[in-house]
């Protein structure tokens, strides 16, 4: 029975995304979003107790970083799936069938790429992600979504296709004489340097191009100002909270199989390499940045950035990158959910005529600047720690000059998003409120739950956990 | 002795004269598709006739550059021909890089066309001079990279080297890149030699004609010069891509020239049904086909230098 | 037999600068099908690394389901919406036929120059195996950055996962069937969506240029 605990976990979400597709009364929808959240929430709960072993002979498994990222997305979709309701109660005039339909299909999608092990059935799923976000960004129906959904689309596609090209030159890498002619994960690093060095080298390339695109790192991170400035503020917690994760994962399984091959440096510099400019693209197309949500898009690219560093550092930044990636996907979420109340309070995103947030929106206001103090990495919530674990791994390896440029790209990051943030929040709003988007339970809740979440961990992390991030990190350790 | 001689010599003396009948080949298959009866087969030999009979007209701005285009341009082709192999036996001159002078021949022979045309100072033919020479320097590139081509795959510098034994192995062993470079030699040819789809020798619409308007101010035995002269280039390029497409089993020297004009006759019925079945380019499409044909050739050059 | 491969893959290379080349999109659309098709014969091809019942009976289910999605399904589906939303016939290129034909020519020359990099592990596949793949990649990506019209766009996405495609048939010694048809399905899938995107596009600008996509910038 427990040889099969995980595949529920994946089925039961897609089969009630058909149900959602079939189901003819828009009232009942958005419960079975809600029904399938809690399950998986709690589903994932029980997988912390009882860590079940491999199914379908190996091809799905949980280890420390699968349960890592399942963990994070499962939180924010949960928070998700609760502000769906205030949401879609917002405007009853928009079909959410499609909408809640492919919600699920996604959080389908996300599970199994948390638990994939063979490479290539993990490529699949993240495509599947792309194509069951399209819809999402699309849900506005008008012509800037239309604009949005095409880039994603396409550049998302693109780098997919370019890491299943990378993920056949890993399956090539295998298939020489003596070589374990596989795909799944543990089979490849159990194989070392029987991979052929050129053909992994090259796969990483490929791959980190490819899951690079998906993740948003720059430069292949086009398609996420756009995608998160027209999507409704829900998806872009996901995605910051769960898509891009995934793909962050993936490229953690691509880094292990090069560490495997002993092409470890190889692939631990260029990640250094893309981080460092992903960081340095955000801070610069912060600058100046009237539109908040995109504003928060390219955080989502400063963050992701920080991830590939800390990997690419090795050592105890790896762990912390591990502990960042669970930080930043929580603080997105309260991000991009309050970022979504501030856009239907004001009916606009233009930060020059948005001000006073904070008293217009007297929780959504404030909870978007202290997710905004969060996600810069201030004390005492949980982002400060795990950036000060990078810092320390950067520090710890006499990697200096990364620190230097790490710290620098950080405090211009909060200098430059702060003075938005801060003239969005403060003031006295210029218009008079839109009557009917206030702050309600459902959508305001569900970001003060994650932030309080997000301060928790910044006071206490528990043991088990910090185990967890080491066991995680331990795949790419250099 | 003499038959060595003759043998030689023989292939030679085909191709200046049966040239004008390759034309008249050509112009048949194109009335037999069109169907029409069309002109004999030896209509050109007539035309030659012909203008050389009648005196010939020099505007008064010409200069001696004028007159001296068509015979600088049939002496370089003919010269070009002396360095092709065409069946059976070698070329009469053939040395190590020889294909470079055939290439500078051929261009010399349109320079002097050009320059001919461009010395009446009229706006038209100086039209035409500069839409051929334009399409000339995207023709030259692929027809270099064809011959640097043949050289990497025969290793031989020569035409007449690369032509000979060991052609039929190599299609075994290359067959697809000697095909790329077949395919672009045939796009060089026609576009060397004004016919559709790059240029229509039949049209008489300036506006349109390329060739055709560059020699509109010769008239009589210049005229038939240049005819012959075409004609010349036009049997030289068939020899090439003949040769190069049948390769050549044979060592004796009569079946050989044999086979090689039964190839001609399929060459001129092959390019009576291109012209037949293709709709001129517009012009500004032109440049892009012969880009395309170099663009082949490379890739049967890279193919070779794996 | 090795002969016959050598001849597929060149084949697929010219494909790939027709398609560079061709200004219609229909021609476009049939050229990249014919690829497809094409491709789909290698399955049959390519030597196995290990040979067996099961194999051959793989190797025929990939090339029928290659040949059907790949020369069939995927055409079919853009001819339909070309006729559908009334799509001008022009591709409407950035960069004109020539300079894409000049860069698609090079990234084939460098491929096939710098793939011997890469050393086959089976002795048995054929050598211009990867330099195929990369140069129809590249095709694939140079087309998406040089088109205009959404629809061509959607063809260098289908050119780039026909070269990934020649990589996932070398592979299906080991890679088991699921896979590929994962892959495969995908593929359809998202061709489809993009095909429903078109259709919006259609719609919302009167016109499929992608040009007018640009209200979203920094």
């Amino acid at each position: 029975m427990l040889l099969l605990a995980l595949l529920p976990l994946v089925l039961a979400p897609l089969a009630l995304a058909a149900l959602a597709l079939a189901v003819p009364r828009a009232r009942w929808r958005p419960r079975l979003l809600l029904v399938g959240a809690g399950l998986h929430a709690a589903a994932v709960a029980a997988l912390w107790a009882l860590r079940p072993g491999p199914t379908l002979s190996g091809w799905l498994a949980l280890d420390a970083a699968g349960l890592l990222t399942l963990s994070t997305a499962s939180a924010v979709f949960l928070a998700s799936a609760v502000y769906v309701q205030g949401y879609l109660a917002t405007h009853p005039e928009r079909d959410d069938r499609v909408f809640v339909g492919s919600l699920l299909a996604l959080l389908a999608a996300m599970t199994g790429a948390a638990l994939a092990q063979n490479l290539g059935l993990l490529w699949v799923i993240i495509e599947l992600t792309t194509l069951a976000t399209a819809p999402l960004i699309y849900f506005r129906h008008d012509a800037l979504s239309l604009e949005a959904t095409w880039k994603y689309l396409m550049v998302c596609s693109l780098g997919i296709a370019l890491a299943l090209l990378g993920t056949f030159f890993l399956a090539f890498s295998s298939a020489g004489p003596g070589g374990p002619q596989t795909l799944l994960l543990p089979d490849l690093i159990a194989a070392g340097d029987r991979l052929s060095r050129p053909w992994v080298r090259a796969a990483f390339a490929f791959l980190l191009a490819g899951y690079g695109t998906k993740m948003g790192l720059a430069p292949f991170h086009a398609w996420k100002p756009d995608a998160y400035g027209e999507a409704p503020g829900v998806l872009g917690a996901l995605l910051a909270g769960g898509v891009t994760n995934i793909a962050f994962l993936a490229l953690v399984r691509a880094t292990s199989v090069c560490q495997a091959a002993g092409e470890g440096p190889f692939a631990r510099s260029a990640l250094l390499g893309v981080g460092l400019l992903s960081m340095g693209v955000a801070a610069v197309f912060m600058v100046g940045q009237r539109d908040f949500k995109r504003l928060l898009a390219y955080s989502s690219v400063e963050h992701m950035g920080i991830l590939a560093l800390g990997v690419g550092l090795g050592g105890a930044a790896a762990a912390g990158a591990f502990f960042h990636m669970v930080n930043n996907g929580l603080t997105k979420g309260v991000l991009f959910l309050t970022a979504g109340n501030i856009h239907r309070a004001y009916g606009t995103k233009d930060t020059d005529r948005v001000r006073g947030a904070a008293r217009r929106l007297p929780l959504s206001g404030p909870l978007f600047l202290l997710g905004f103090l969060a996600v810069t990495g201030s004390p005492p919530f949980a982002p400060f720690f795990s950036e000060f674990a990078i810092l320390s791994g950067a520090l710890g390896g006499g990697r200096w000059l990364v620190a230097a440029a790490y710290l620098a790209l950080l405090a211009l990051i909060f200098v430059t998003m702060g003075s938005t943030v801060l003239r969005i929040v403060q003031g006295e709003p210029r218009q008079p409120a839109e009557p009917g988007f206030g702050d309600v339970a459902t959508t305001a809740g569900p970001p003060l739950l994650l932030l309080l979440a997000v301060l928790a961990l910044g006071l206490w992390v528990p043991r088990g956990l910090l185990d967890l991030f080491d066991a995680a990190a331990a795949l790419v350790r250099g | 002795m003499v038959t060595r001689l003759a043998a030689a010599v023989l292939p030679f003396l085909a191709f200046l004269g049966l040239s004008p009948l390759l034309l008249g080949a050509v112009t048949r298959v194109k009335s037999l598709f069109a169907g029409r009866t069309g002109a004999p087969l030896l209509q050109p030999y007539h035309d030659l006739r012909r203008l050389l009979g009648k005196q010939p007209v020099y505007s008064r701005t010409t200069t001696w550059v004028f007159r001296a285009g068509p015979l600088v341009g049939l002496g370089a082709v003919v010269a070009a021909g002396l360095l092709m192999s065409f069946g059976g036996a070698p070329a009469l001159l053939p040395f190590p890089g020889d294909f470079i002078l055939f290439a500078s021949l051929l261009g010399l022979s349109r320079f002097a066309t050009a320059l001919a045309a461009l010395d009446t100072g009229s706006s038209f033919e100086g039209m035409g001079a500069a839409r051929e020479v334009t399409f000339a320097a995207f023709a030259e590139p692929a027809l270099f990279l064809c011959l640097v081509a043949l050289v990497r795959a025969t290793g031989s510098l020569s035409l007449s080297g690369m032509l000979r034994e060991g052609l039929p192995e190599l299609w075994r062993a290359q067959g697809p890149a000697l095909l790329l470079a077949a395919t672009a030699l045939v796009v060089v040819a026609l576009a060397e030699n004004a016919r559709i789809p790059v240029d229509d020798p039949t049209t008489h619409l300036e506006l349109t004609m390329i060739h055709e308007v560059m020699v509109l101010d010769h008239s009589g035995p210049d005229l038939a010069v240049i005819h012959y002269a075409a004609s010349l280039k036009l049997f030289l390029f068939g020899a090439l891509v003949v040769r190069l497409a049948l390769g050549f089993p044979f060592s004796s020297p009569w079946p050989s020239l044999g086979v090689f004009l039964g190839g001609m006759a399929l060459f001129a019925t092959a390019l009576g049904a291109i012209e037949s079945t293709m709709a001129r380019l517009r012009l500004d499409r032109v440049p892009q086909l012969l880009v395309a044909a170099s663009v082949l050739a490379l890739f049967a050059l890279v193919l070779l230098l794996r | 037999m090795t002969y016959w491969t050598g001849l597929v893959f060149v084949l697929v290379v010219v494909l790939d600068l027709l398609v560079l080349a061709s200004s219609r999109l229909r021609g476009a659309i049939r050229t990249v099908a014919f690829q497809g098709a094409v491709l789909a014969l290698l399955p049959l091809l390519l030597p196995a690394p290990a040979a067996g019942e099961h194999r051959v009976v793989h190797m025929v289910a990939l090339a029928v389901g290659a040949l059907v999605v790949k020369g069939f399904l995927i055409p079919g589906m853009m001819l339909w919406a070309m006729r559908e939303a009334a799509i001008r016939r022009e591709v409407e290129p950035i960069v004109g036929f020539v300079p894409s034909l000049v860069l698609g020519a090079l990234g084939v020359a460098a491929a096939f120059t710098f793939s011997g990099a890469l050393p086959l592990p089976a002795p048995e596949l054929h050598p211009l195996l990867v330099p195929t793949s990369l140069s129809t990649v590249w095709t694939g990506l140079l087309l998406v950055v040089s088109r205009r019209k959404a629809v061509a766009q959607v063809l260098g996405f289908l050119l780039v996962e026909n070269g990934v495609f020649v990589f996932g048939v070398l592979l299906s010694g080991f890679m088991p069937l699921m896979v590929e048809a994962g892959v495969l399905l995908d593929l359809l899938a998202a061709t489809f969506v993009m095909g429903i995107v078109i259709f919006h596009i259609n719609r919302e600008f009167a016109s499929l240029d992608t040009g007018r996509l640009t209200s979203l910038r920094d």
